[in-house]
């Protein structure tokens, strides 16, 4: 099996194949974990996760807290605390209960609370706060950590590790012509991430993927100013503090980029916007001083859901990807389409991408 | 945003400061960028309102490049902090070019923005302090750092100083301690009298280096200043502040511990390179001007369409050279904007050019003498802190190494180093040089992507007053 995308769906996927005995090369351009999966907020929040996904990322969020025990001792720092959703005004309020109402359906623990209960959770919110969402299960992870999580697991497991090692295409049979040389697989996996549109194109499919360029934001050290993970009812909003006193920034504000170039350059609207926004939820960020703004690529099909499954046409070849909010589903995600390939029945359903390439066909 | 200026220059060092002086007299419209509340850089530092300060040769060439600037009309915004760079060539916009955007807190904490169709960085050098036990320690400050206290404001670091590290800087540095009424406890030369000797014809193009370095020395000898060649510091002790450093021969050999209560140490000086980092600009390695460099033509073009570099942040040739540095580019950009004819480009470009290749040699002779010595970072104990924001020992950085760190980023992600407020400007080029150790060069370690703010920026002063309404929000997220 050659899995191509050293994410975090990509090693957790080699990981679980590799422990069942499969002989699996990961390979990736540049170093494990280093491009969406190393850089994200590392939210591991229901209440940013899309309804249909969220009894994934509740299975995802428990193997996130307890990484060590699966993972060989490789950890992200996973921490779990409350989450709070808020809403400052009353249109917001409203979107803010219709999307508790339909995440509380799929599974997520969250009831709307009100400002002054809010604050009583989150002493460092803003008293302009008029309800808010509270989930007890939510936490957050440092996800500049993923790779180095991951790595002795998949070593220990067997699994060849090709780093700095680009595919450039497959042929048939695949063999996949790689910066070390051609090398042979029986299987292919492609977990590519924002790449995975071209991916898909040398084993001759179509499959657009929309590449978003979530810019991010990290304050210098500071002394404890909030305890649980800040969203706001709209979904642009990831707040959180580390234990290191680091206050991290984000929610999907967009920079600039491409998936040819990379995120390029931080867009200084959305800097302020995303940071005027985030001093307006915990105004004691005003103390703060900003050390750092980066960018992430994120990758979204067509109808915002996962691709995860078989290529149909191309047998033995199978995708991984593309998942809102992808680094909390995503250990999950590689396990169950591990189990999928196994032969074994996934114990949740995949995602294949049937529907996306028939919307395709049909447009 | 109002509209473009045609140059925006980035620093008022000698670079910066001729560059718009020169660019304002052919009629551009140029506004000079300028932390420091005067311009004037490191040697020309102007001394703060109030204070009068000795006139020495780097004042009057300070005074005098003050003076054109002024006279030349370029607009000079003094104390502002630029903490963003941006558009230009990183903007997509079809065929017209889309000018650069400087993001900046006002020296009254107001954050400002503007545009320039060119941008010229004349951002200097950073301090090179290659970790040892102790160098934490209050009363241990950077060699440069010195020369800012000293000629800022005739600051003592000390009483009883000790003076270490590589380069010219040394000698100035113990001179102006001595000058300034300090006892020099010792000066510690990484380098050889032999090393200095071989330096010496391309200081010759410089009679007036040359004999200021020899006046420097005759002040050492003549206070019976004790100088340790080819030695290094293997050791700052003290509790709360500085007491001893331990002085070893690079050969080895037993230490001789000597009593201080400050230490001056600098392992020479690195280019600045963040603005062009962040600007994806091509960078190479040249360690004998300073490390990583921008990639540059002879007229100080990046590979940034309309971005040039001046000044020793275009690779360490000496506050000499880099006045016609700043030249040589801002008459680049003025021809590449269409204000100034190919002829007359080429006219005005001689006599500068000439300059600065008789300058660059004796900068360049001085850039080698600080040239990094790997020597340093292997003596470096394990338990010693590399990154001292975030607490990052060597040992630290080494078990990552182990687990398969491949790159500068790598490392960063790994281990934290470089992500505190320093932003890895002080811890950078010994992680750097330790990674290069086991992926066999600094080229093969790369360097940390440039990322902003270039400095630090308050949240307070940027946010302002706002009201939630006035935040564009994009639209939400799909449930």
């Amino acid at each position: 099996m050659a899995v191509i995308g050293a994410g975090v769906m990509g090693c957790s996927t080699a990981l679980h194949l590799a422990r069942a005995g499969m002989k699996v090369l990961l390979l990736d351009r540049g170093p494990i974990c280093r491009e969406a999966s190393g850089v994200n907020a590392g939210t591991l929040t229901m209440q940013m996760t899309r309804a249909a996904l969220i009894p994934y990322a509740l299975r995802a969020y428990e193997m996130w807290l307890r990484m060590g025990d699966w993972c060989d001792g490789g950890h992200v720092l996973g921490t779990a605390c409350p989450g709070l959703s808020v809403a400052f005004t009353e249109q917001e309020a409203a979107m803010l209960e219709e999307r508790a109402r339909i995440r509380r359906q799929a599974g997520a623990p969250i009831e709307i609370v009100s400002g002054v209960r809010a604050r009583e959770i989150e002493p460092g919110l803003s008293e302009k706060a008029l309800i808010a969402g509270h989930c007890p299960m939510d936490g957050f992870a440092s996800a500049y950590l993923t790779g180095r999580a991951f790595r002795p697991a998949l070593l220990n497991a067997g699994v060849d590790l090709r780093e700095d090692c680009a595919v450039r295409g497959i042929d048939a049979g695949f063999t996949l012509d790689t910066a070390q040389g051609r090398l042979d697989a029986a299987r292919v996996v492609l977990s590519g991430g924002v790449w995975l549109e071209e991916m898909a194109g040398w084993l001759g499919v179509t499959l657009p993927i929309k590449t978003l360029i979530n810019q991010l934001v990290v304050t210098e050290r500071m002394a404890p100013v909030m305890r649980t993970v800040l969203g706001v009812a709209s979904g642009l909003l990831s707040l959180k503090q580390y234990a290191n006193g680091t206050v991290l920034i984000g929610g999907g504000w967009q920079g600039i980029g491409d998936r040819t170039r990379g995120g390029i350059a931080v867009k200084p609207e959305s800097f302020l916007g995303n940071v005027r926004l985030a001093a307006h939820a915990v105004p004691a960020l005003r103390e703060a001083r900003v050390v750092r703004a980066w960018l992430g690529l994120e990758s979204e099909t067509a109808d915002a859901l996962p691709a995860i499954g078989p290529i149909p046409g191309v047998p033995d070849a199978w995708i991984i990807g593309c998942v809102h909010s992808g680094y909390t589903s995503g250990p999950y995600m590689g396990r169950i389409l591990a189990q999928a390939i196994l032969g074994e029945a996934p114990e949740l359903p995949l995602f294949p991408i049937d529907r996306l390439l028939a919307q395709e066909k049909a447009a | 945003m109002s509209s473009p200026y045609d140059m925006a220059v980035l620093g008022a060092g000698p670079a910066g400061m001729a560059a718009a002086t020169l660019a304002a007299q052919h009629g551009a419209r140029v506004v000079l960028l300028e932390e420091s509340e005067a311009p004037g850089g490191q040697v020309h530092r102007a001394a703060p309102p109030g204070y009068t300060m000795p006139q020495d040769a780097d004042r009057r060439a300070g005074d005098a490049l003050r003076s054109a600037l002024t006279a030349s009309g370029a607009e000079q915004r003094m104390g502002v902090r630029i903490w963003g760079v941006g558009g230009g060539p990183l903007v997509q916009s079809g065929a017209a070019p889309v000018p650069f955007r400087l993001d900046g807190l006002s020296a009254g904490g107001q954050p400002f923005d503007l545009a320039a169709r060119s941008l010229l960085l004349c951002t200097g050098t950073q301090e090179r302090i290659i970790p040892f036990p102790g160098w934490t320690l209050p009363g241990v400050i950077g060699l440069a750092a010195a020369t800012i206290l000293l000629k800022a404001q005739g600051v003592l670091p000390g009483r009883r100083v000790v003076v270490a590290g590589a380069g010219p800087l040394l000698y100035a540095v113990a001179a102006k301690l001595l000058a300034h009424g300090a006892e020099v406890a010792a000066v510690v030369d990484l380098a050889t009298p032999g090393e200095w000797l071989r330096a010496l014809p391309a200081l010759a193009a410089r009679p007036d280096l040359l004999a200021r370095g020899a006046a420097w020395r005759a002040q050492l000898v003549l206070k019976g200043v004790t100088v340790h060649h080819a030695a290094r510091i293997t050791d700052a002790e003290g509790d709360d502040v500085l007491r001893a450093v331990s002085v070893q021969s690079l050969a080895g050999g037993p230490t001789v511990r000597i009593e201080a209560d400050a230490l001056c140490i600098g392992h020479g000086l690195v280019p600045a390179t963040e603005a062009t980092r962040a600007f994806r600009a091509a960078h190479h390695y040249q360690p004998g001007m300073g490390g990583w460099v921008p990639v540059l033509d002879a007229d100080f073009r990046s590979s940034v369409a309309a971005l040039f570099v001046a000044g020793d942040g275009a690779g360490l040739r000496g506050a000499a050279a880099a006045p016609a540095s700043g030249r040589i580019a801002a008459l680049a950009a003025l021809r590449d904007l269409g204000l100034l004819s190919e002829d007359a480009h080429r006219a005005a470009r001689a006599p500068h050019a000439a300059a600065f290749a008789r300058a660059a040699r004796a900068g360049g002779a001085m850039a080698r003498m600080m040239a990094l010595r790997p020597e340093l970072v292997a003596a470096i104990p394990p338990d010693t802190m590399i990154c001292r924001c975030e607490g990052v020992t060597r040992a630290a950085i080494e078990a990552a190494l182990d687990e398969g760190a491949l790159t500068m980023n790598q490392l960063k992600q790994f281990t934290r180093c470089g992500m505190g407020p320093c932003q890895g400007r002080l811890c950078g080029e010994a992680a750097a040089e330790l990674l290069a150790r086991r992926v066999g060069g600094r080229e093969a370690a790369g360097f940390a992507t440039g990322r902003l703010p270039l400095r630090p920026v308050p949240m307070d002063a940027l946010l302002g007053d706002f009201d939630y309404a006035d935040i564009p929000v994009p639209a939400a997220a799909p449930i």
